[in-house]
């Protein structure tokens, strides 16, 4: 029984571990998927910081009518650079952060597949964030929206650079997702732990597969679209363009083959933590786990298919409108499922209402109204009245920050302990989830009805007497209840870090892997990979009489597990070596795209850093001499 | 696997990792496709202004070179052979004629475009021109990329150990990709060239 897990017998347990290496060079070269987790968690969370202030912005502009505070081509960039910044940079970044944190300790791995393209993916996404932002110091940032619909985006409407830089960074974020997706599938369905069969992955885990496998199915389409507007912009080309045969159309068509799934992409990995939330503060096991993973699967499949319910009002006839409503009303069914698996696995618990819980609570309180009038959308006649209206604009806020921000700060406030080592503190966390929710629903329930009455999306001002003046003034109200609840977040972070309690090895007495390990995780993980026996091995271990028979061998088929002599394996522990070559390739590829905007000259010194660092990166060992733990 | 004793990590799935993240980019490879033979294809019959399809395509000369590109998977099938077996000699021989069918096919892609930019087809003068070029640039692309490939492990194979029979799988990943890429001209012959004869 030397390779059990080792499992925590008192959750308030501390083990002190060993120290990894410091400074910044150890940061710049890193390829560790813990500190990887760590820069994507610290750069989603000052994206975050940034959109949000965005946003209030916006609200204080539209807080009454015929108001001058910025000009309409500054709402133009705040509202497109608002959206993009959220989708790309906060809430896709955030996911990737726990991707990273999670996905090797959760399947009993050391890490993930390819270290260094996951280097290289942060990397990426960074300096794309920066790309993609650049116009706001030089040349204008983007405003041609978040979708950037053509024709609005040809040279002759948009001449200035704005959506250059959005076309461009665009393309370099999709490389930054489509090369972490890759790595995540790999590591996933290769680099379990023996015993972690597919039906004892953790659903965090499961739904972070499907959403891997979103992203790299997915964003080829917008690939292709943003080539085309490039080549439509740079060379003259004549793909969006009417006058030559074009079709400005097909951008739509092309945009949301993405934008459909990317929707998937964003709220999978948050109702992945919330399964687990639910399941560690409900005190008992996830209700329907199979239910759960097969919703998943099918949102993810039906995901591809429902793209039209974008383009209900540009003409496409009854026929295809028929039949994009029906699958869109269909994806209703397994999003019905998994709520009802949540509140069954709430329904009869012992409900531990920590900050994490809460949240988690609240997303899915919060989820189920954003659901609701995504329904009423499938409909195109009901759709016809609400398109480009605000009522729009509060169903995607419901699902996506009452939905995946609200997830995301429940894995926020639930893993933090594993990862820093400190507690946050209980009662600021409840402070900023209350504000938070109080705040949300002041600022996006209005919408609804300011929607109804006719008030539409992107008008940078509107005038007197339309009736929309009282609940335009209770919605920046409650875009500013926001801001504060995220100042008690970051106020929490900083205390806490300084502080805060140390926090054991299992603070929440949870029955997943990453908790059998320290806090914060030494540098190869587990001293022994674990054998899984188990979908709960540390509760099948902590509990055996009242899990004991969770553990059942062959319960989901495991005819391997006998041979695999675990002891072998893990004699000796092989770390990734540190890598700059990740970084320099990231720099070739932004410099490649950047030179479109500065000078050619900078695209063929970013290529030839690329042909060097992958050269570089394919001929450098990737994994040291033995480090006997 | 274990019969060619090539050196694999041992994996949950028993497929290499690298293997398996090389099928997922295939995947992601064949929606870039997709969409680009897609937009392709609702363009057909838009462009207002000639050169037309049926004006300028030249069958006969684009299917020798679409054979030159199918029977370079042949070779790069025995190179692969080659290092299996351990014999880097026919390797390098193999391989080398895998990158020089690239290199022609390559070189009557060049053609063509010249060709066809002498009888006024450019990239800005129909929505057919948009298309076409940036479709089929986009695969020669990746057979230029691909061409790079093969000459950089021809290159590994004249330092010792680094192109060997037991890491016979950094071909194989070459080999997956150069094949894919022939099966992806397969499809835009068909439907760009062969539907206008």
């Amino acid at each position: 029984m030397a390779t059990q897990v080792r499992y925590v017998e008192d959750s308030t347990r501390i083990q002190e571990p060993e120290a990894g290496p410091s400074g910044l060079w150890s940061w710049l070269t890193t390829v560790d998927h813990k500190r990887i987790g760590v820069l994507y968690l610290v750069t989603a969370l000052t994206f975050f910081a940034i959109g949000g202030i965005e946003a209030l912005l916006l609200r204080v502009q539209l807080s009454q009518p015929n108001n001058a505070f910025v000009s309409a081509a500054t709402y133009n960039q705040l509202f497109t650079m608002h959206g993009t910044t959220m989708i790309f940079l906060a809430v896709m970044p955030l996911s990737g952060a726990f991707f990273n944190l999670l996905t090797p300790l959760m399947i009993g791995a050391r890490d993930v597949a390819f270290p260094r393209l996951n280097a290289f993916s942060y990397w990426v996404l960074l300096f794309g964030a920066i790309l993609i932002n650049f116009g706001w110091i030089y040349g204008g940032a983007p405003d041609a929206g978040w979708f950037a619909y053509a024709n609005l985006t040809s040279p002759a409407y948009s001449p200035g650079m704005g959506v250059d830089y959005w076309v461009l960074g665009i393309q370099v974020l999709g490389i930054s997702s489509v090369a972490a997706s890759f790595n995540f599938f790999t590591t996933i369905v290769n680099m379990r732990a023996p015993g972690m069969s597919m039906m004892r992955l953790p659903v965090f885990i499961w739904m972070t597969l499907i959403t891997q496998i979103l992203i790299f199915m997915a964003f080829p389409a917008l690939t292709v679209g943003a080539t085309l507007l490039m080549f439509d912009r740079w060379f003259d080309t004549n793909f969006f363009i009417v006058e030559a045969g074009g079709m400005p159309l097909l951008w739509q068509h092309l945009f949301w083959v993405f934008g459909h799934p990317e929707v998937y992409i964003l709220i999978l990995p948050a109702m992945g933590i919330v399964s687990e939330v639910l399941q560690t503060f409900s005190r008992k096991p996830l209700f329907g786990y199979t239910a759960i993973v097969f919703a998943g699967i099918g949102i993810a499949v039906l995901g591809f298919s429902v793209w039209v319910h974008h383009m209900f009002t540009t003409g496409l006839g009854p026929v295809p409108n028929s039949i994009f409503a029906i699958s869109t009303m269909l994806i209703a069914l397994p999003t019905g499922v998994k709520i009802f698996n949540w509140i069954g696995t709430m329904w009869g618990g012992a409900l531990w209402l920590s900050t994490a819980m809460l949240f988690s609570i609240g997303f899915v309180a919060m989820f189920i109204i954003g659901g609701l009038s995504g329904v009423m959308h499938a409909s195109p006649p009901v759709d016809s009245q609400h398109q480009d209206t605000y009522f729009v604009v509060a169903h995607f806020h419901y699902v996506l920050f009452g939905g995946s921000i609200m997830g995301l700060f429940s894995g926020v406030y639930y893993w933090w302990p594993k990862f820093t080592g400190k507690l946050l503190h209980e009662g600021l966390g409840k402070v900023h989830f209350w504000l938070m929710l109080i705040g949300f629903n002041v600022t996006f329930f209005p919408m609804h009805w300011l929607g109804a009455i006719g008030m539409p999306r992107r008008i940078y001002s509107y005038g007197d007497g339309l009736n929309w003046e009282f609940w335009n003034m209770v919605t920046t109200m409650g875009s500013f209840i926001i801001g504060i609840s995220f100042i008690f977040f970051i106020a929490n972070v900083f205390i806490t870090l300084v502080l805060g309690d140390r926090a054991p090895d299992d603070p929440w007495d949870a029955p997943t892997l990453e908790w059998a390990t320290t806090s914060p995780p030494a540098l190869h993980n587990f001293d022994t990979i674990p054998v899984v026996k188990s979908r709960m091995p540390l509760w099948t271990d902590k509990y055996p009489e009242v899990y004991g028979h969770e553990s059942e061998p062959g319960e989901h088929g495991d005819p391997d597990l006998p041979d695999i002599q675990t002891d072998e394996v893990h004699d000796e522990i092989h770390l990734p070596n540190p890598s700059y070559w990740p970084l320099v390739l990231a720099i070739g590829i932004v410099m490649l795209f950047a030179g479109f905007i500065f000078t050619f000259v900078m695209s063929f010194i970013g290529l030839a850093l690329m042909f060097i660092s992958i050269w570089g990166w394919a001929l450098e060992p990737a994994f040291g001499e033995a480090d006997h733990a | 696997m274990a019969a060619n004793h090539v050196i694999e990590h041992p994996t949950s799935t028993g497929l290499d990792n690298r293997k398996m993240a090389m099928w997922a980019f295939l995947a992601s490879d064949c929606m870039f496709f997709g969409s680009l033979i897609t937009v392709y294809l609702v363009s057909h019959g838009r462009a207002m202004v000639g050169p037309f399809p049926q004006e300028i395509f030249d069958i006969p000369f684009t299917s020798v070179s679409a054979f030159v590109l199918l029977m370079s998977s042949l070779s790069m099938v025995l190179a692969l052979g080659g290092i299996q077996r351990g014999n880097v000699q026919r390797f390098r021989i193999w391989i080398a004629t895998t990158a020089v069918l690239g290199c022609v096919f390559l070189g009557g892609q060049i053609y063509e475009f010249t060709e066809f930019h002498h009888a006024g087809l450019t990239l800005e003068s129909s929505i057919f021109g948009s298309a076409f070029y940036v479709l089929t640039g986009f695969h020669g692309t990746h057979v230029f990329i691909g061409v790079i490939w093969l000459l950089s492990l021809l290159l590994a194979s004249f330092k010792p150990g680094l192109v060997i029979r037991e890491k016979s799988l950094n071909v194989e990943m070459a080999g997956l990709y150069w094949h894919f890429v022939d099966i992806v001209w397969i499809v835009i012959f068909t439907v760009v060239y062969l539907v206008e004869a």
